[in-house]
């Protein structure tokens, strides 16, 4: 129940955000769900894309430091309180989320959550334990 | 193991004899030096030196320094000491600012300058059985021709490969079976990348030994060359002015400096502030006076190599007194809020820290009238997360150790791979903005 997850090292230079789309555009993989962490010295782009091994491949080669990760995706209603309800349950977990992004489905039905938490076994459990449902790599992408 | 030595009997010489070949050879330059040269005479007689007072070799420090200065003022041949149908050879280095220096050799100083080349590769282990991979740039550089006739005289093959082209390096090592690599350690660190990056691998090169100088490096980088490159890697020193690679070399038998060839070249060192000779042992700036150079001799020529001798013996048996690794230059010392830092220790700090790659660079500027520092550093995939606060930590941690070791507040900065220009002989570490 895990989706991996492309991690890219960003200097805070204008430019390169649409330099990395455009590159994977131009590959043919497409970018399901993404996210920029900014600070004032650097960023760091998380993306969720149809070909991770691929898209390693070609953001490495074009000189990109790129890194992946295990994220867990988690599907909600989009309605007033589907957040609410899963951090609900973190908070009761004791987790400590690392961070957080969303993105909504193309029927704009459902909402979906990439979480990073640092205990991802006991995170899955008790999302799991508390009913909610937990997308794999090839269904975010589906979708 | 048994040491190589390519002239025993000089090289293991105890120390009373080896001086009392200095003092001779000394006595022999300064009268040629005052009888020839008017810049020198004029220095000496300023000073109110005459060769009749160089008695012992402690009169040495009665003798005025050369200086850079004293080379470009007498630009190109003004400090010669033969005709000029006896030089055989020149060699110039660029100078950052105004003109170049240049060096001259006659016919017998080429022969000491190869003797004391195939010392130091015998010092490496050498023997003309080797295949030696010379990637020391020719030219008006000393380091490509200084290494090669050096090879020759020792009878090994040399590649006279000199600098760039580095996948044309690469096939040739694997082809030739290069056994040994002369280059600067920079380079040789871009060798160990590309090699990574083509799939090589080095275990399966003959490489055994690499000899590298021609730019200050630390103990962490000397590491990193050694497993990356899987090889034993040593240190050679020379600078043009003294006569080019060769001055001193690392013996197999220690880590700890590299023996002066003190039959050739006299060393001492001085406070670069005051100008006096320090104690034994002590860390100041080394001054080299050549003893048998023929058309360019040089009279206590200040390096501004930052360095110390080591008199106790060595386990190889050459007599030869060791200077430490060069640890900065006073001129690349950069002052940075009254505090003296040097690029080597930043580098020290770096390469102390798990997964961070010897590419960096020091930003100077001024902003009002504070000085700021910031270190540059390349994310690898190895120091690369997908968190924020773990990228923090780390330039935060170096920032600490910085502070810790220098004394000075810095600025770490993580940039992208490959942004630090890399250069195929000597890597730019310092970029200093302010207007001094
Ligand atoms: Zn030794």
């Amino acid at each position: 129940m895990r989706v991996q997850q492309i991690a890219v090292f960003l200097e805070n230079k204008s430019g390169r955000l649409a330099e990395i789309t455009a590159t994977l555009a131009a590959n043919d993989i497409n970018i399901r769900a993404l996210s920029v962490a900014d600070t004032a010295d650097f960023g760091i782009l998380r993306l969720i894309v149809n070909d991770v091994e691929k898209a390693k491949m070609v953001l490495k080669s074009n000189g990109f430091t790129v890194g992946i990760t295990n994220v867990i995706a988690v599907e909600v209603d989009d309605r007033s309180g589907g957040l609410a309800s899963v951090l609900k349950s973190i908070e009761k977990a004791h987790l400590n989320v690392e961070y957080m992004y969303a993105f909504v489905n193309k029927t704009g039905e459902n909402a979906v959550l990439i979480f990073r938490f640092d205990e991802m076994d006991k995170a899955i459990a008790a999302l799991l334990k508390d009913g909610f449902t937990l997308l794999s790599g090839e269904q975010v992408c589906a979708l | 193991m048994t040491t190589l030595y390519w002239e025993e009997e000089i090289e293991t010489l105890p120390r009373v004899g080896l001086e009392s070949v200095q003092l001779t050879r000394l006595k022999h330059l300064v009268a040629r030096v005052y009888a020839t040269v008017a810049p020198y005479r004029a220095k000496m007689d300023a000073a109110g030196v005459k060769p009749a007072d160089i008695k012992t070799l402690a009169d040495l420090q009665k003798l005025p320094f050369t200086v850079k200065d004293d080379l470009r003022d007498n630009y190109p041949f003004g400090l010669f000491t033969v005709p000029m149908d006896q030089v055989v050879r020149v060699h110039a280095s660029s100078g950052t600012t105004g003109k170049p220096t240049v060096v001259g050799y006659t016919k017998k100083d080429i022969e000491t300058w190869s003797g004391v080349m195939a010392r130091a590769l015998t010092c490496a282990g050498a023997t003309s059985r080797d295949m030696i991979h010379n990637a020391y740039g020719y030219g008006l550089f000393t380091g490509g021709l200084g290494a090669h006739y050096g090879v020759e005289r020792l009878g090994a093959t040399v590649i006279p490969v000199s600098g760039g082209n580095t996948k044309r390096q690469i096939t040739i090592m694997q082809d030739f079976r290069s056994s040994v690599l002369l280059s600067t350690p920079s380079y040789a660190l871009n060798l160990a990348d590309a090699m990574a990056e083509l799939g090589v691998d080095c275990k399966a090169l003959a490489l055994r030994v690499g000899i590298f100088g021609a730019e200050p490096w630390s103990e962490n980088m000397r590491n990193e060359v050694e497993r990356k490159l899987n090889i034993r890697a040593v240190d050679i020193y020379g600078l043009s002015e003294v006569m080019g690679p060769g001055v001193a070399m690392q013996c197999l038998e220690t880590d700890r400096g590299m023996h002066i060839f003190e039959d050739h070249f006299l060393p001492e060192i001085i406070d670069p502030d005051t100008g006096e000779v320090l104690p034994p042992g002590e860390k100041g700036e080394l001054v080299f006076t050549t003893l048998t150079k023929e058309a360019f001799p040089l009279i206590r020529y200040r390096t501004k190599d930052i360095s110390r001798l080591i008199h106790e013996p060595c386990a190889c048996g050459r007599t030869m007194v060791r200077m430490e690794k060069v640890t900065g230059r006073t001129d690349d010392m950069l002052i940075i809020r009254g505090v003296n830092v040097f690029p080597s220790q930043v580098e020290h700090v770096l390469m102390g820290t798990e997964g961070v790659e010897p590419h960096y660079q020091i930003v100077v500027n001024r902003e009002g009238n504070l000085d700021t520092m910031a270190v540059r550093v390349e994310v690898s995939e190895a120091l690369f997360s997908d968190e924020v606060k773990t990228l923090e930590k780390l330039t935060r941690k170096i920032q600490g150790d910085i502070k810790d070791m220098l004394g000075v507040t810095c600025k770490v900065q993580l940039v992208e791979p490959r942004t630090i220009q890399r250069s195929e002989g000597k890597a730019q570490r310092v970029i200093d903005n302010r207007k001094m």
